[in-house]
């Protein structure tokens, strides 16, 4: 399983804690929604990065407050078909003005990796045996942008009205 | 109509290449075709019976003459010679080859043709008016809000996997010709209290397996905000849209499950995050695109009625098709021409290479260079000069295009069904024949007056059965084809789902059964009455007696 | 009851049938017909799937006439022999 961060292949520093299991002492962890819930202080308290990793069926709005102090959020994607996560990878960046890193984890094909980026995510666990050629190959399928996102990326509105006075996404 | 700038022809051309590269993948099997099944449907790709199918969009029904002849030159040269239009104003090619489906968009993509979203769990064609722009009924032209929608739908990447399909149909006038309430959104244009146009928002409406009328979550919006408020919609619908079971997945079953009132509060909360952002439409971008919906070049004309009743005088049947397919337009001196596709013995809806390309010829003549597209399957000429009326009249018929039968018992909504279609139960289009042969005879036709047949060979409804005065439902009974007709739907503004009339008839039966109901209906109307009058009035029971009575007659007429 | 199998194949979406020799063919008349042995040739059809040759083979009821086989549903009827209409 690779993880690409940005647009690099990198080495996870945050341990998997599948639900129920012991937190490991030290390090960075990621760990479930009701493992955060039934003991974020105790977490927080250990001193290093934690993540929390919500299902398809837990909105981020379910953690907002908790935001701040989480560096990671990953959002699964169950099926690649359940696109539940790119609304709430809008959301965590457009609504919280959250700026950790969102991660894509599940189902993650490369021909869905472009909605993700622009709806939010910048990292990405990918089964593949060319995950970086493949991720490098889908953010490049496209120039246009018709909807505006957190992403920065100006759509073709704003670049056919420069000088005009609305609010534009970045 | 719109034509695109540097931006619309570089997302096209990047996403035919985007497919081009998913088709090489999947051949490869680099894909499975669980993971390229969703990716083909966004791209209008279906597997049939026999082959592919191709569904291609025709925007809000508005049609460019050298498109048309773009899909004649598809049919011709990747498909069997013909086309079929469908109740989403879209046309569709039967005999696909998927090696060649990069080869096609990238065809229609030079005439600024795309058949991207025409299926998948995303926002679909965004449908209209055929009279868009010429009906005097109409408060404005609600295309180019079309065209706004469209662009902001187009590989959105929030809602490309949805919990299922997403329709929307836009009216500009009151008298709904685009079947609005039964969308997933419905946009009707009203006047505010202080004259402004702007959009009634309805939601939740749709056909199919459980079928619904929709409901208004917001009475009125200003049409800057329209794209921030579809998008509060679609945002809550993809958050809480259930996934768990495939006929549970539209929203109009999340809509009437949580109640109109917590379903517009939900939207409502969101909408107030967002519509003051970078969703509003800028003045410069509405001002652009309502540039290219100005009307045509017209020119100072007399109104030529007294001319035409001379005309319609010496010839009764031009009279007739003036009075079924002609409706009266905006600008003095015109008229709107509907082209039946359902000349008797022909599969509703379906029109070859060679009628294509003479129909962008007769546009190209007599309209503008515009086609519409009707939902009803037909096609129209929106801007043909009263005085020319006789002369392509005469073309028409030579064509088969002249049936004059536009919103009679003849114009039937059928879809391809069984016939061609992998979902469908039984096939519709011998059933629409058989109707249609039935009740050949033009002033018979005429006599009975108004009145929509629709016929779906499935539950899936894409023949719009649960909204046609009869709608007429294919099943399978033990393997055998069956017919459920539904009596009393209607798709306008008064819109209604048809109400059940009995247990399912063999296909032999079904032209007796319809006779039968129209003798009943002739028998009980009263004057002026539409059939889907007298049966509001007095019910289904005369009918049902009628078809199902110890008095019905069961030999075939 | 005689069966044969039918599928789709995947580059351009024709109509064909499994043979004895385990290659398809569009006319049914060419295809094989099977007395015995369905789930296991049945198997060998999906492992064309997954070899990207086919989409979606199933077994379907045949009778066996003067003209050859023939489906004995509508809907693989018209599979084999195009639409109706």
């Amino acid at each position: 399983m690779a993880l690409i961060r940005g647009n690099e292949l990198v080495a996870d520093e945050f341990a998997h804690v599948a639900d129920g299991a012991e937190i490991p002492a030290h390090g960075p962890v990621l760990v479930g929604l009701e493992q955060w819930q039934a003991g974020r202080e105790t977490l927080l308290a250990r001193g290093a990065p934690v993540g929390i990793r919500l299902r398809s069926d837990q909105s981020p709005e379910l953690v907002a407050s908790d935001l701040p102090r989480l560096a990671l959020v990953a959002l699964e994607f169950p099926k690649f078909r359940d696109g539940r996560a790119y609304s709430y990878a809008r959301i965590l960046r457009e609504r919280y003005g959250y700026k950790g890193e969102i991660r894509a984890v599940g189902d993650v094909l490369m021909e869905q990796l472009l909605f993700m980026v622009r709806t939010g995510f910048d990292a990405f666990e990918i089964e593949s045996d060319d995950p970086l050629g493949q991720f490098r190959t889908a953010i490049g399928d496209f120039t246009v942008w018709y909807q505006p996102t957190a992403d920065g990326r100006k759509t073709a509105v704003q670049l056919r009205h420069p000088r005009s006075r609305r609010p534009s996404s970045s | 109509m719109y034509r695109y700038d540097e931006f619309d022809h570089k997302l096209v051309a990047e996403r035919v290449a985007q497919f081009r590269r998913q088709v090489s993948r999947r051949l490869l099997g680099e894909l499975t075709e669980d993971q390229f099944r969703p990716l083909r449907l966004m791209n209008g790709l279906y597997l049939q019976l026999h082959a592919y199918m191709l569904r291609v969009n025709v925007p809000y029904g508005t049609l460019a003459s050298k498109q048309m002849r773009k899909f004649a030159h598809v049919a011709r040269t990747y498909d069997r010679g013909f086309g079929h239009f469908t109740t989403r104003q879209n046309i569709q090619y039967n005999w696909i080859k998927l090696e060649q489906t990069a080869d096609i968009l990238a065809a229609l993509a030079e005439v600024e043709v795309t058949a991207i979203q025409s299926s998948g769990n995303c926002v679909r064609n965004i449908t209209s008016d055929q009279y868009a722009g010429r009906a005097r009924d109409e408060i404005a032209d609600p295309r180019m809000y079309c065209e706004l929608l469209r662009q902001y739908s187009f590989l959105h990447p929030e809602f490309s996997y949805l919990p299922r399909k997403f329709k929307i149909a836009v009216t500009g006038s009151p008298n709904d010709r685009a079947a609005v309430a039964v969308h997933d959104i419905g946009m009707r244009m009203h006047l505010s209290d202080v004259g402004e146009p702007g959009f009634e928002v309805l939601v939740g409406g749709g056909l199919g397996r459980t079928p619904y009328i929709a409901h208004t979550i917001r009475k009125w919006v200003a049409p800057e905000h329209i794209l921030s408020y579809v998008e509060a919609i679609l945002r809550v619908y993809n958050i809480h849209g259930r996934r768990d079971n495939i006929h549970k997945a539209r929203i109009k079953i999340i809509v009437n499950q949580m109640g109109i009132d917590k379903y517009r509060a939900l939207v409502d909360e969101e909408w107030e995050r967002i519509k003051d952002g970078p969703l509003e439409i800028p003045q410069e971008e509405i001002d652009r695109i309502h540039a290219y919906f100005a009307p045509p070049p017209y020119e100072q004309l007399e109104d030529a009625a007294a001319s035409l009743d001379e005309l319609r005088s010496r010839d009764s049947s031009f009279d007739r098709w003036m009075k079924s397919n002609v409706v009266a337009h905006k600008v003095r001196g015109y008229a709107i021409v509907n082209l039946s596709l359902k000349a008797p013995g022909k599969p509703p809806g379906d029109i070859s290479a060679d009628v294509m390309d003479a129909v962008a010829d007769l546009a190209d003549r007599y309209s503008f260079g515009e086609i519409r597209v009707s939902h009803r399957q037909n096609l129209v000429l929106v801007d043909v000069r009263q005085n020319d009326l006789h002369a392509l009249w005469k073309e028409l018929q030579a064509l088969e295009l002249a049936t004059p039968n536009i919103g009679t018992i003849t114009d039937i909504i059928c879809c391809p069904g069984l016939d061609y279609c992998g979902l469908a139960n039984a096939r519709s289009i011998p059933v629409a024949q058989d109707i249609a042969r039935h009740f050949i005879d033009i002033d018979e036709a005429a006599d009975i007056g108004q009145f929509t047949i629709n016929i779906s060979g499935c539950m899936n409804a894409c023949g719009h059965h649960h909204v046609g005065h009869i709608g007429i439902l294919g099943v399978d009974k033990r393997g055998k084809e069956f017919f459920q007709l539904t009596l009393g739907g209607s798709s306008d503004q008064n819109a209604s789902l048809g109400e059940r009339l009995g247990p399912g008839l063999p296909q032999h039966e079904v032209p007796t059964a319809i006779a039968a109901i129209v003798a009943a209906y002739k028998e009980l109307r009263a004057d002026g009455e539409r059939f889907l009058d007298t049966y509001r009035r007095v019910g289904i029971e005369p009918f049902k007696e009628a078809v199902y009575g110890p008095e019905a007659k069961k030999a075939v007429a | 009851m005689a069966q044969m199998i039918i599928a789709n194949r995947l580059h351009d979406g024709a109509v064909v049938f499994l043979t004895a020799r385990e290659d398809w063919v569009r006319s049914i008349k060419d295809g094989l017909i099977l007395e015995a042995e369905q789930e296991r040739w049945l198997a060998t059809a999906k492992t064309h799937e997954a070899s990207c040759r086919v989409i979606d083979p199933i077994l379907i009821d045949v009778v066996v006439g003067e003209n050859g086989p023939r489906p004995t549903s509508i809907r693989e009827q018209i599979r084999a022999f195009g639409p109706t209409v």
